[in-house]
């Protein structure tokens, strides 16, 4: 019984999308918004659940394949969080584009799930089934807008790529099972820590394993698949593809690399840190060219991905702590920016290219000031919160004493600077090329002015959320 | 250090070596001019009635959707059957609630009318 | 005397076959789709190879798992093909070029 509590979260959930499933079934179209509530009070169940059943400690359960501990508690209710403002973002656009289907929800609160199950893995097989959870509702997300041909061309090319993935990530699992004769992590974590323990079919296992994290994350030279999908999908999935599932991201690097593989760190050190490189450069260097601003965010988030590897190449536990932070920050920042994007959409168009910021200081200084809120923060402009997680994995990165990889990471941000800004320039010093003004319903309007107003909030007291990573994490 | 990773090389080289050879050896023992006599399909002597790649209808991939779906949880219910006797009444509840969650897919897929041929 | 390195040998060879046909493969979608199943079912053997020298079951069970999840790959995957098909007329590879930069 105690090991359903630790899950209860889990466990609510699948009753919760199970209601909602069986719900919108027998609804009729113009009482779809029953959906979209039955979505966000299931999201608010499962955050009073995870908060509620919060252990103390780290506590397994169902024969040591689960394991709850405070850590993940805090990024499943950070991940509750996100996916409601997807939610509430969404639901305008997709009324407008008559996509307003349960199945949108549905599949968002599943691909949840799917996150929440990689948070809690402790074992690898829990990990895959998460994994395969998370990347087939996204895949099915993708090709949601069935009459968009773009769209049905990235979910292929999408699932094509997260098919290689999962299967080079389950062949470097299959090694780790052979050398170590279990899938269990704390076991694994165990049989590494043995001297003589790291053999050639082990590295063979890591070296696989990397590949298929780096595909995950969108590293370079793994990304291709990551500008396509941005592209090709409508953007409330943008949105959702764009920000959530990176939690699930650092959650597989977190408990695979840095739990149970921890002492190969030596090994899988340099690997990191050539795709780290890679992708700061290629991110940085590729977005100032994009004019479609929804493939400039993916290749800036290539950039990102890159500092969040940082955290995990320091390999210590502030490392893992500033990537956390790091991770929860640009979900929160990748939330607010596709939420501006759908915001200047309207029916039958959407707000893909970068002109359509042009002037947008004239149509509404308000949400002007928002988006520039948030690129200040993803470029890194004190004291917006996007500077602090800068800061923290630059410096565990120069504590672990890889100074070449700090100044690096220096360099690319102030090119990076310039792709960002870029469009606060468009957005103040440029006429604009319509003036329709803006209309959104009003919850929209609070909720991403929040949203805006969090990064900065949360640039001028850092601390909260640092020092709760390095409470939870460690 | 590096040395460490000589098997992944060596994998990376059989691999594309591989590929490399299977298509070759294709290309090399295929043989033959193919004339147009040759690559038009025989069929019992007779002209070909029509063109080779008949196109589907599309409710065959759905129903073959469907089935692989259900088909394959029946895995599951094997190996549970035969050991239910040490499993017991966990076991029993589990599977419940494991046949109750495709169920509630299953009414997904029939009210969504997936189910009907027309 | 057919040994673990047999079977592993072997399920390198069918990893390898999936990958060189996902890359080299430019005519249909569907032969992505045989390849990726066939590179599940090459993880599968490597899993059934350690589990029964290490005679522990874990690895049988991890590959029941992965063979309920492949069946759920090829199900959206057939489905996104259907998609694909109704939006475009074609599973050719080589015409998904429309996303480019």
């Amino acid at each position: 019984m105690i090991d359903l509590q630790l899950a209860a979260a889990e466990v609510f959930m699948v009753c919760a999308i199970c209601v909602v499933l069986l719900v919108d079934v027998w609804l009729p179209d113009e009482r779809r918004l029953l959906t979209f509530r039955l979505a966000l009070l299931s999201l608010v169940g499962a955050a009073v659940c995870s908060a509620y059943y919060l252990p103390n400690g780290s506590v397994t359960a169902f024969s040591e394949s689960f394991v709850t501990d405070p850590a993940s508690a805090v990024m499943k209710i950070f991940a509750y969080l996100i996916v409601g403002l997807v939610f509430i973002y969404s639901r305008d656009f997709l009324m407008r584009a008559g996509l307003f289907k349960g199945e949108f929800f549905i599949l968002a609160l599943f691909a949840l799930l799917g996150i929440m199950v990689m948070l809690s893995a402790h074992s690898m097989l829990t990990m895959y089934l998460g994994l395969e959870l998370l990347a087939l509702s996204q895949y099915a997300l993708v090709a949601f807008d069935r009459d968009s041909p773009i769209a049905a061309e990235s979910a292929m090319k999408y699932f094509v790529l997260g098919a290689i993935a999962s299967g080079t990530l389950l062949y470097g699992i299959s090694f780790i099972y052979g050398v170590t004769g279990t899938i269990q992590l704390g076991a694994i974590a165990a049989h590494f820590s043995q001297p003589g323990a790291i053999t050639v079919p082990a590295l063979l296992g890591l070296a696989f394993i990397i590949v298929g994290v780096a595909f995950k994350f969108g590293a370079v030279p793994f990304h291709m698949w990551l500008p396509d999908v941005y592209q090709g999908s409508s953007t409330p999935v943008t949105l959702f593809i764009g920000s959530v599932p990176k939690i699930a991201a650092f959650a597989l690097a977190w408990r695979i690399l840095s739990e149970s593989l921890g002492d190969m760190h030596g090994s899988w050190q340099t690997m990191l840190a050539v795709l780290c490189v890679l992708s700061l450069v290629i991110g940085n260097i590729v977005a100032i060219a994009q004019s479609n601003i929804k493939r400039m965010l993916a290749y800036s988030t290539i950039s990102h991905v890159g500092f969040i590897f940082m955290g995990f190449i320091a390999g210590t536990e502030d490392g893992l702590q500033a990537a956390m932070f790091y991770t929860l920050v640009y979900t929160l920042m990748a939330a607010a920016a596709f939420g501006m994007v759908i915001l200047l959409s309207r029916s039958g168009f959407d707000a893909e290219n970068l002109d359509d910021f042009k002037g947008l200081n004239a149509r509404s200084p308000w949400f002007a000031f928002v988006m520039l809120m948030v690129m200040f923060s993803m470029a890194g402009v004190p004291p917006f919160v996007g500077f602090y997680a800068k800061l923290v994995v630059l410096g565990s990165v120069l504590d672990a004493g890889l100074i070449w990889l700090a100044i690096t990471g220096v360099l690319l941000a102030v090119i990076g600077a310039f792709y960002y800004l870029r469009v606060v320039w468009f957005m103040y010093f440029v006429d604009p090329v319509d003036d329709s003004p803006l209309d959104a319903a009003l919850d929209f309007r609070v909720v991403i002015s929040a949203n805006g107003l969090g990064l900065l909030a949360l640039g001028l007291f850092p601390g909260v959320l640092l020092d709760l990573c390095a409470r939870v994490i460690g | 250090m590096l040395a460490n990773y000589a098997p992944i090389l060596i994998f990376l080289v059989v691999a594309t070596g591989l590929g490399l050879v299977l298509l070759a050896l294709g290309f090399a023992l295929g043989g033959g001019q193919k004339d147009a006599e040759k690559l038009s399909p025989y069929e019992c002597g007779f002209e070909a009635f029509e063109d080779t790649r008949m196109r589907f209808d599309v409710r065959y991939y759905l129903v073959a959707i469907l089935f692989i779906i259900f088909d394959l949880e029946i895995a599951f219910l094997f190996p549970w059957a035969v050991s239910l006797d040490t499993i017991g009444l966990f076991g029993l509840v589990a599977m419940g609630i494991f046949l109750a969650v495709l169920i509630v897919g299953f009414i997904y897929e029939w009210r969504k009318g997936a189910l009907e041929w027309d | 005397m057919i040994t673990i390195s047999h079977y592993l040998v072997l399920a390198a060879v069918l990893f390898s076959i999936s990958v060189a046909g996902i890359f080299i493969n430019r005519k249909n979608v569907i032969l992505l789709l045989m390849c990726i199943e066939l590179m599940l079912l090459a993880v599968n053997f490597n899993f059934i190879a350690f589990s029964r020298m290490l005679d522990d079951t874990l690895g049988q069970i991890f590959v029941f798992f992965i063979l309920t999840v492949a069946a759920a790959e090829a199900a959206i995957g057939l489905a996104i093909l259907v998609v694909l098909f109704r939006a475009r007329q074609s599973v050719n590879v080589e015409e998904l070029n429309s996303l480019k930069g």
